[in-house]
């Protein structure tokens, strides 16, 4: 026992492999936020009017907003002047036309990071734009994407060849005014993915978007936007890291979904951000606003988001259910270990008629970290036969760390059926000594039983990213066990 | 095999094992039997390498090596295989799974190959029949919904995979049925060979008319008190376990 109880508190540091920094040169804005730094920022990007008009907007409400304090997490005030709000690598050429112009440096970060973005070297079909820090440095199978119509680009050249749609879309999910960090992003994006699936069309490849924070003292704040039009379907993955730094850096991402007539969103995210080091010094600070609406009847989005990263995660993909029949539905693993806080969920807003959505949450608690499932089912007066299933399961290892469930529900339709189920457990000792017993050293153990455990989440996400999530969370918990 | 010297065992201070004296060659079955809280499973448990016992004398020799000193799963990978009373339950993860990350630990202890799917679902499939059980088990959560008998079998089915050295059936027959007794027990037997040394505990007679022990001990406070043939087991069926505690302490074999 006693010997276990060691185990249980030692602390072998995690090696985090994606901790190390590109040395590349780059163009980057002074710190500071002001009106001046917002048009430099639309400028640099050569952006149209209506575009530097909706930033400019944005700034002034943000201006009038307070910090939001009411999650369950806890970190020092941000001094919103000491972040540099754009940071590209230095460009030869006016953007790279092909992988041949882009830097090689470049291309070796992504790969170190498993992200070849050579389109020859990969086998499965899986199309990547790769965002480093504030731009998009790479981007795949456009052309193979374009012969069905597909628009799969940077969100900067999305807004040069495709406005009229930025300026339907843009802030019509997330509009600036929704929250302090939306207001914050919607002034001073600089990049994300664009995707428009036409009419009819089942995008033939998986779509991903690979983040990665380079530069100090730099904020990321990508913008992204995916619309699937009537009857189509796609798949979408987003990956994310950033190196070991010992400043906290702050990513406050926009991710705007609309699904219409019948059409189907799948997002999948494998955040691993830098979670900070054992004491809590360091790591990204990740609030994210993320949405979907399913705008058209019959439509449906699907979140799943494996989160092992991040000081601070604080985020809740939702779904709007306006369409008669539509379906949400969101799949949840977040680890915590260490310093780490996690207050995470979704929301599920429904208002057409028949829709249903399924919510399975699964926190995995360590160390002296902190866990915490927040969500919102709300059924409003005209949804006739909403149906909504609620699974909120928490892991606990050890002693120091703890799970929180705030679950609301609000329901104004009496003909709405809402359940709701929630369990904590522990990994028991029993457990691991069964396994031992069968040979398997005790981070195997804990691997299988908290993969077990994750189980419902890690099937929903397309295959070769399962593989990635489930290596994750046995490396996320190393030296954790109890 | 295995020799067991003047074994001594605690939990939380106070002395369960007090003095276990055995030796088992490999081919052997013995059968330990005693009343409840004689220290059956304690002695179980402490081969097998759970923490919370503390050793305060005596040793444990397997294969020549001092086995006290390993952590549990290398005990498991040099062949000391348990079979637990209560089998646990692991939800979400699947039977197989667990089958094959057991199988391969082993495999890799001893310098060989992970077996491929194929090679791995022929070999558990012919396991499968000395156990009867269905290939549905095989994708099923880690005995979550298992009735008793399934565990067991569950058990048995791991120990003809995983081919241990040194297997310890701790009161494998508890919670069977006539029916589930006799599969388990068929297994076992199946399972009996030279290289092969086995440890039954049980409190009862009954799995002995099934799996025929080679010797069997009594346990009682810690201690062996008896040893003898399968005859000794019949007696104690006639006799109950009463007559055990009158024998004076510190008899053993």
């Amino acid at each position: 026992m006693a010997e276990q109880k060691q185990q249980i508190e030692e602390f072998v540091p995690q090696e985090y492999a994606a901790g190390f920094i590109t040395d590349i040169e780059a163009d980057s804005l002074p710190a500071g936020l002001s009106e001046d730094i917002v048009r430099q920022i639309s400028q640099i990007k050569g952006e149209p009017e209506f575009l530097l008009e909706w930033r400019l907007q944005a700034y002034r409400h943000w201006l009038t907003l307070e910090t939001p304090e009411w999650a369950h997490v806890h970190y020092p005030e941000i001094n919103y002047q000491d972040i540099s709000y754009y940071s590209a690598p230095k460009k030869k050429t006016d953007g790279p036309k092909s992988l041949d112009e882009v830097d090689p440096e470049l291309l070796r970060t992504y790969e170190k990071l498993g992200v070849p973005l050579d389109e020859r070297a990969r086998l499965a079909g899986v199309a990547v734009d790769a965002v480093f820090d504030s731009v998009s440095v790479a981007n795949t199978f456009q052309d193979k994407l374009a012969e069905q119509g597909i628009l799969f680009m940077p969100f900067s050249k999305a807004v040069h060849e495709h406005p009229e749609l930025i300026k339907q879309y843009l802030g019509s999910v997330v509009p600036y005014k929704d929250n302090y960090y939306a207001a914050l992003n919607s002034a001073v994006f600089s990049d994300g993915s664009f995707v428009y699936i036409p009419k009819g069309v089942r995008c033939p490849m998986e779509l991903s978007t690979y983040f990665r924070i380079n530069a100090a003292n730099t904020g990321q704040f990508e913008r992204t936007l995916i619309i699937a039009d009537d009857d189509s379907y796609v798949s979408y993955l987003e990956g994310c890291t950033a190196p070991m730094r010992d400043e906290n850096q702050l990513h406050a991402a926009v991710v705007e979904l609309v699904a219409m007539d019948r059409a189907q969103i799948k997002y999948s995210t494998v955040q691993n951000w830098y979670p900070g080091d054992e004491n809590g010094k360091g790591g990204i600070y990740n609030f994210v606003t993320k949405r979907a609406a399913c705008r058209g009847e019959s439509s449906k989005v699907s979140w799943t988001q494996v989160e092992t990263g991040s000081a601070i995660t604080w985020k809740y993909p939702s779904v709007v259910l306006q369409g008669d029949n539509s379906v949400g539905e969101f799949y949840s693993v977040a680890v915590t270990n260490n310093m780490q806080q996690a207050d995470t969920g979704t929301k599920m807003i429904h208002l057409g008629k028949n829709t249903s959505s399924t919510i399975i949450s699964k926190g995995v608690s360590a160390g002296r970290s902190q866990n915490a499932y927040r969500g919102l089912v709300r059924v409003g007066p005209n949804a006739d036969n909403a149906r909504n299933y609620t699974e909120c399961d928490s892991l606990l290892m050890g002693d120091k760390s703890a799970a929180h469930t705030f679950p609301y529900i609000e329901v104004k339709n009496p003909t709405a059926k809402v359940e709701h189920e929630a369990s904590t457990s522990k990994i028991s000792e029993d457990q691991l000594f069964y396994c031992k017993q069968r040979g398997l050293d005790l981070e195997d153990a804990v691997s299988m039983i908290v993969n077990g455990f994750c189980k419902q989440v890690i099937r929903e996400l397309p295959m070769e990213f399962a593989v990635e999530a489930q290596n994750l969370l046995g490396l996320s918990l190393e030296g954790s066990v109890g | 095999m295995l020799e067991i010297k003047n074994l001594h065992a605690s939990v939380d201070g106070k002395e369960i094992l007090r003095g276990i004296n055995l030796t088992v060659n490999a081919g052997e079955v013995h059968a330990i039997m005693g009343p409840n809280g004689a220290g059956k499973s304690t002695l179980s448990n402490v081969l097998a390498g759970r923490d919370g016992y503390e050793i305060t004398q005596g040793e444990v020799i397997y294969k020549n090596e001092n086995l006290l000193a390993l952590e549990a799963e290398e005990r498991a990978q040099r062949g000391v295989f348990l079979a637990f009373q209560y089998p646990v339950e692991i939800p979400g993860v699947s039977n197989i799974y667990l089958l094959k990350a057991a199988l391969n630990a082993v495999r890799k202890y001893q310098g060989l190959d992970e077996l491929d799917a194929i090679d791995f679902l022929t070999l558990v499939r012919s396991k499968m029949e000395l156990v009867k059980m269905d290939e549905q088990f095989l994708h099923r959560s880690v005995n979550e919904g298992f009735s008793g008998g399934e565990k067991k079998r569950n058990e048995i089915l791991q120990m003809a995979l995983l081919e241990p050295s040194l297997a310890i059936l701790d009161e494998t027959d508890s919670g069977l049925d006539i029916d589930a007794l006799k599969i388990v027990s068929e297994g076992v037997n199946a399972l009996r060979s030279q290289q092969r040394s086995i440890i039954m505990i049980t409190h009862y007679q009954r799995l002995l008319d099934y799996i025929v022990p080679d010797f069997v001990h009594v346990l009682s406070k810690g201690q062996i008190v008896k040893s003898g043939d399968k005859e000794l087991a019949k007696e104690l069926e006639k006799t109950g376990y009463s007559w055990v505690d009158e024998q004076p302490e510190g008899v053993s074999a």
